[in-house]
């Protein structure tokens, strides 16, 4: 027996009043020694930054999630640790990305840069361009870890089937 | 993409879909500068049973689960009772996954600060709520119905009743976002999301049942409305597949 699945709506404009109510955007403690802020803009295909939207960051590993709405400048943001790897691949965390005009919710990764070798063999980045692999590792800036999300365009983030 | 200001309201049905919205749906215009544009990655097989966040009681409060309930007086409208069951495709329950839900007042006004629809706040309605399900997979909510309200999208047009749902699920690939309706709304057929699920037998899948045995008498009318977290993720759009 295999049941139709529930099909997907968008999570429209107003989803803060239920998803956002507590801050739930810390997967790590602030005083952690290995914490760090990853912040990131959500941008949409004209460019401009997608105030309404929600990203969520999962830990797989470690069994730590977290999630952040979008602020007036489309600005997300956590506080992580890295995760530990499983084998044979690079850190990273799972994303999702949701807004007002996606009737259903992007799937995205993001790793981290100071893992060069890993990320070299990682089966998933390195079975892309270098253009795509280049849109799912975040920058070092400022002590921080910054990755923008773009929903359309020729530097697309790369979105996996889910 | 230059002709999607005049395209269609609402597109033809298509059955290919099936479940599956149509993510560009050009008549819901907010697709436009947001939808993917490029092929989505097919990620390894093994992907796909990763499990997804647990959440405990700790996550929930005191009438959370009844939003008729977190303020001094009662709320405006038509109080109303939703049940279901959040199940695999295999139809096995879900037990103690998170359902989330939001929604707009008896007026139609969410309680935001970005909605200025002129149709008044209710000071005894935030129009939020959330529920771990149980062993059988049941969740349940007291609430009002919410009412209709107008967007920008086109001229005239108006959102259908409906409850925004979020449902984590096991896996984390399953994790859903979607919105429930009420049996009989004359806004249907006027609708572009709703409309962006393609297969008519597929929207039937997001409309409540309407059930007088659920109906708590001089208290609350009871719809029941299942929900079924399947697997996605072939990589190809399903006209593709057809």
């Amino acid at each position: 027996m295999s049941l139709p699945r529930t099909p997907s709506q968008t999570v429209g404009p107003y989803f803060a009043i239920g998803l956002s109510r507590r801050p739930e955007n810390e997967l790590a403690a602030r005083n952690d020694p290995g914490a760090l802020t990853l912040v990131g803009e959500l941008i949409d295909g004209q460019g401009n930054p997608v105030p309404d939207g929600m990203v969520e960051a999962w830990d797989s590993v470690g069994g730590r999630w977290g999630r952040s709405g979008t602020d007036a400048d489309g600005r997300f943001t956590f506080v992580v640790t890295k995760p530990e790897a499983r084998p044979g691949e690079a850190p990273r965390l799972d994303v999702l990305v949701f807004a007002r005009g996606l009737l259903r919710h992007q799937l995205t990764r993001v790793y981290f840069p100071d893992e060069a070798d890993a990320n070299a063999a990682d089966p998933v980045l390195s079975a892309l361009g270098d253009a795509d692999r280049a849109t799912l590792v975040a920058e070092g800036e400022d002590g921080a870890l910054r990755w923008d999300i773009r929903l359309q365009g020729d530097r697309a983030t790369v979105f996996f089937a889910h | 993409m230059a002709a999607i200001d005049d395209s269609p309201i609402v597109l033809p049905d298509d059955p290919n879909f099936g479940p599956e919205v149509q993510a560009d749906y050009p008549g819901y215009r907010s697709t436009r500068w947001r939808a993917a544009n490029r092929p989505l990655v097919t990620l390894p097989e093994e992907f796909h049973d990763l499990m997804g966040p647990v959440f405990g009681h700790d996550a929930i409060e005191e009438n959370d689960n009844d939003l008729t309930r977190q303020h001094e007086g009662a709320p405006l409208g038509e109080r109303i009772t939703i049940t279901g069951r959040v199940l695999d495709d295999e139809g096995r329950p879900v037990r103690n996954t998170l359902v989330e839900i939001w929604q707009a007042n008896a007026a139609g006004r969410y309680k935001h600060e970005v909605d200025q629809h002129p149709a008044p706040l209710d000071p005894n309605f935030s129009g939020a709520g959330r529920t771990l399900t149980d062993d059988d997979g049941r969740y349940h909510f007291v609430t009002i119905k919410p009412g209709s309200y107008p967007w920008g999208n086109h001229e005239n047009a108006w959102r259908p009743n409906h409850v925004h749902f979020s449902v984590f699920g096991r896996e984390f690939t399953r994790r859903l976002v979607t919105q429930m309706y009420f049996p009989g709304d004359p806004l249907f057929e006027f609708d572009p999301i709703f409309h962006s699920v393609r297969d008519p037998k597929a929207r039937e899948l997001l409309v409540a049942r309407f059930d007088l045995s659920l109906t708590q008498p001089e208290w609350a009318l009871g719809f029941s409305w299942d929900i079924v977290l399947g697997r996605g993720g072939s990589g190809t759009t399903p006209m593709e597949d057809a």
